[in-house]
């Protein structure tokens, strides 16, 4: 009688334990290392200083602001540029669909940190692309583009664009051809075929797309480290110096919480705002 | 049988369990908040993380059953012996050690910060030797007591072949935890493709006829000193006052638009193609850079001074080859090992008889190249500097943990905007 009882919960059992292992214990560690004070030398004493967040807010707000600009314009390039070839593939695709998907995800075999330096070589003031550029004259002499907030920006979207792609393109995918010949026999014309019938229904494809290209590029600091100037720090990489250079647990606990924070609000009103209530389904 | 079994699993608390909650679950969840709240109220109240210093040992203590092991791991900076570890394959000849050699230090915060939890727990970092700048986590190290005390009767060639400026610094007297591995200057480099004028001071750094092509230094210690000596001051006697000021300076420099960006050590490649004209440098990768791939990049001393640091080599007190470590220790104070490792590191040697070593090989270099090569290391400034250009070097500030963070956080308001 009581195996019939317990054995459902044994079976969940690996899935809460991996849950409570990786995810619970870590970050109720880092929230109670948030409200510590101390330095590493005489190490960190438990005193639940709420202060921490205003000292970290009040320090870091621009980065903290910046980070969420910069991931939202990135997000935006990877929808311009991300929709256009998951459609094209999904529709155009024929029979070699899964050689351009390969093709897009090629790139990807070569190291995260590697691809964003390659983009220096590229990008640097009289290198492969605006030297070029600069010699036949179509730029003018003094333009800097590497060690810019265009830079970043266009680093982040560069890195995570696939992440747009290949969930619009599993939506798209899926979609019944007969839905647009259906708009079509009721008189619409490409345009309206598009934004009636297909646009809705790619929907929680682009916002599956936004979530996986939205959260880690704002979080990101590797593209800001490699192709930011003197005004591009962004929040990831002010937490890594606080982290790793300074040492300062608490309030680089405390500028994680807050970023986690904002990006939660973010999402949770966008949902709203996109009538999705199913953030999780869609997400999953 | 089959079927009771089966019935071993009631059917709808497997539906409940795998597919979503239609209905609100009231008191399992209330239960659950509940208890979730105490079970958080206890987890943070128990965290915390420990003090971390360790009493310091004594050296006759420390060494006493430590014995030689033939195997030795060593972390250092990328670079740093030439690539096919000459050095430590004569090492191994000599003493028959074998070593795993690591260049594991990028950044000396980033390495701290990997090293520091496993130490303070007393575990093994994984190496035996590893080579730190002086600097805010040399101190730290020596603070916390992480590392071994040095017993100065197995360092016979130390005693004999250090140069008198390579013993008791400010920050280690009496050489009790570390031995210098190699010094260099943080000075001035331009590119004279792009700058069509002579360089000689830190102003120069602040000339908006460079605008957008000036590197700096994004390391809090190095771009203070600089900070500081544009404002005339001396960087071991500044004050509270006087880093304030400097930050101010600094921080007028980032404003008016001249800084590109502020670099951890990648300056190299952007000098060199023209993303930058001019910027904060290490002398050894300038001479380095000119040699290898024959570039004419130049580097200065400016009028108003620069730092000199040192890497050190150290043992962690978790080391599981102390002797063999110290060995190696000894050994790079042999003179003809020290001009072998400088020959290509291009940085200063703490062996001051290096210098007549690389003349003498020079000398009976039947290669022409090689002996040229040789002739002008020894005679460059880069890699010895003179009595008067040592006048001009500094020292970095020593400061305690404390003042560290007030000082850090004043310069990284500067480049981490």
């Amino acid at each position: 009688m009581n195996n019939r009882k317990t054995t459902p919960y044994a079976l969940v059992l690996p899935a809460w334990v991996w849950l409570a292992l990786f995810f619970v214990v870590p970050i109720g560690g880092m929230l109670s290392l948030s409200l510590t004070t101390g330095n590493v030398v005489t190490g960190f004493q438990q005193t639940f200083e709420v202060g921490n967040y205003a000292t970290a807010v009040s320090s870091y707000w621009e980065q903290i602001l910046r980070s969420l600009f910069y991931g939202g314009c990135a997000t935006l390039v990877c929808i311009a540029v991300g929709y256009p070839v998951a459609y094209w593939i999904a529709f155009r695709g024929g029979e070699n669909k899964s050689t351009y998907l390969l093709l897009i995800l090629l790139p990807f075999f070569v190291s995260f940190v590697l691809r964003t330096i390659s983009w220096r070589f590229f990008l640097s003031d009289n290198g492969m692309l605006l030297g070029t550029l600069k010699d036949i004259g179509l730029l003018p002499e003094g333009l800097t583009v590497l060690n810019s907030a265009p830079a970043v920006i266009l680093g982040l979207a560069y890195n995570f664009v696939p992440f747009m792609i290949l969930p619009i393109y599993a939506v798209l995918e899926r979609m019944d051809p007969h839905m647009v010949e259906a708009a079509h026999d009721l008189y619409s014309d490409r345009i309206r075929a598009f934004t009636k019938v297909i646009l809705p229904v790619s929907l929680p494809g682009v916002f599956a797309g936004v979530l996986m290209t939205f959260i880690p590029t704002s979080a990101d600091y590797v593209n800001a480290s490699v192709l930011g100037g003197a005004y591009n720090t962004m929040v990831g990489n002010v937490i890594r110096t606080e982290y790793l250079v300074n040492n300062d647990y608490p309030i680089a606990a405390s500028i994680t919480f807050v970023l986690m924070g904002l990006l939660l609000i973010g999402i949770f009103s966008y949902a709203r705002a996109l009538g999705t209530e199913k953030v999780m389904e869609v997400h999953a | 049988m089959n079927h009771r079994s089966r019935a071993h699993l009631d059917p709808a608390l497997v539906r409940g369990l795998t597919t979503a909650r239609r209905g609100p679950l009231i008191s399992r969840r209330r239960t659950l908040r509940a208890g979730g709240a105490a079970a958080a109220a206890l987890a943070l109240s128990a965290c915390g993380v420990q003090g971390q210093r360790r009493e310091p040992v004594a050296v006759e203590d420390y060494w006493a059953d430590k014995e030689r092991t033939g195997r030795l791991r060593w972390a250092n900076w990328p670079l740093y012996m030439d690539p096919e570890h000459t050095q430590i394959t004569q090492f191994t000849e000599a003493t028959g050690t074998e070593v795993e050699y690591k260049e594991d230090v990028h950044e000396a915060p980033t390495f701290f910060g990997q090293i520091q939890p496993q130490l303070a727990n007393g575990d093994d970092i994984g190496y035996d030797l590893m080579v730190l700048t002086n600097g805010f986590q040399l101190s730290k190290l020596m603070e916390l007591s992480y590392l071994a005390p040095l017993d100065h009767t197995r360092l016979p060639a130390f005693a004999e072949s250090a140069g008198e400026s390579y013993r008791n610094a400010s920050y280690d007297p009496g050489n009790e935890y570390t031995v210098p591995y190699a010094s260099g200057i943080t000075g001035i480099a331009y590119n004279p493709e792009f700058v069509d004028r002579q360089i000689t001071s830190l102003q120069d750094l602040w000339d908006p006829a460079f605008a957008g092509k000036v590197g700096m230094f994004a390391d809090v210690q190095e771009i203070a000193n600089f900070g500081l000596l544009a404002n005339g001051v001396t960087p071991a006697d500044s004050t509270k006052e006087d880093w304030e000021a400097a930050a101010d300076r600094l921080r007028e420099q980032r404003d008016s638009g001249v800084v590109r960006s502020y670099y951890e050590q990648d300056y190299i490649q952007p000098l060199t193609n023209g993303d930058l004209w001019i910027t904060m440098a290490w002398s050894g990768d300038i001479y380095q850079q000119n040699a290898t791939a024959g570039t004419d990049l130049r580097f200065v001393i400016p009028d108003e001074g620069a730092t000199l640091w040192t890497d050190n080599l150290m043992i962690p007190y978790t080391s599981k080859a102390p002797v063999d470590a110290i060995e190696m220790m000894n050994f790079l104070y042999e003179p003809e090992i020290a001009a072998g490792l400088t020959e290509y590191i291009a940085y200063i040697s703490p062996v001051p008889r290096a210098k007549e070593i690389l003349t003498d090989w020079a000398g009976s270099e039947d290669d022409g190249e090689r002996a040229e090569a040789l002739r002008e290391m020894a005679e460059s400034h880069l890699v010895f500097p003179t009595e008067e250009e040592y006048q001009k070097l500094h020292n970095y500030v020593t400061l305690e943990t404390a003042e560290q963070e007030e000082f850090s956080a004043l310069f990284q308001a500067v480049t981490q905007s």
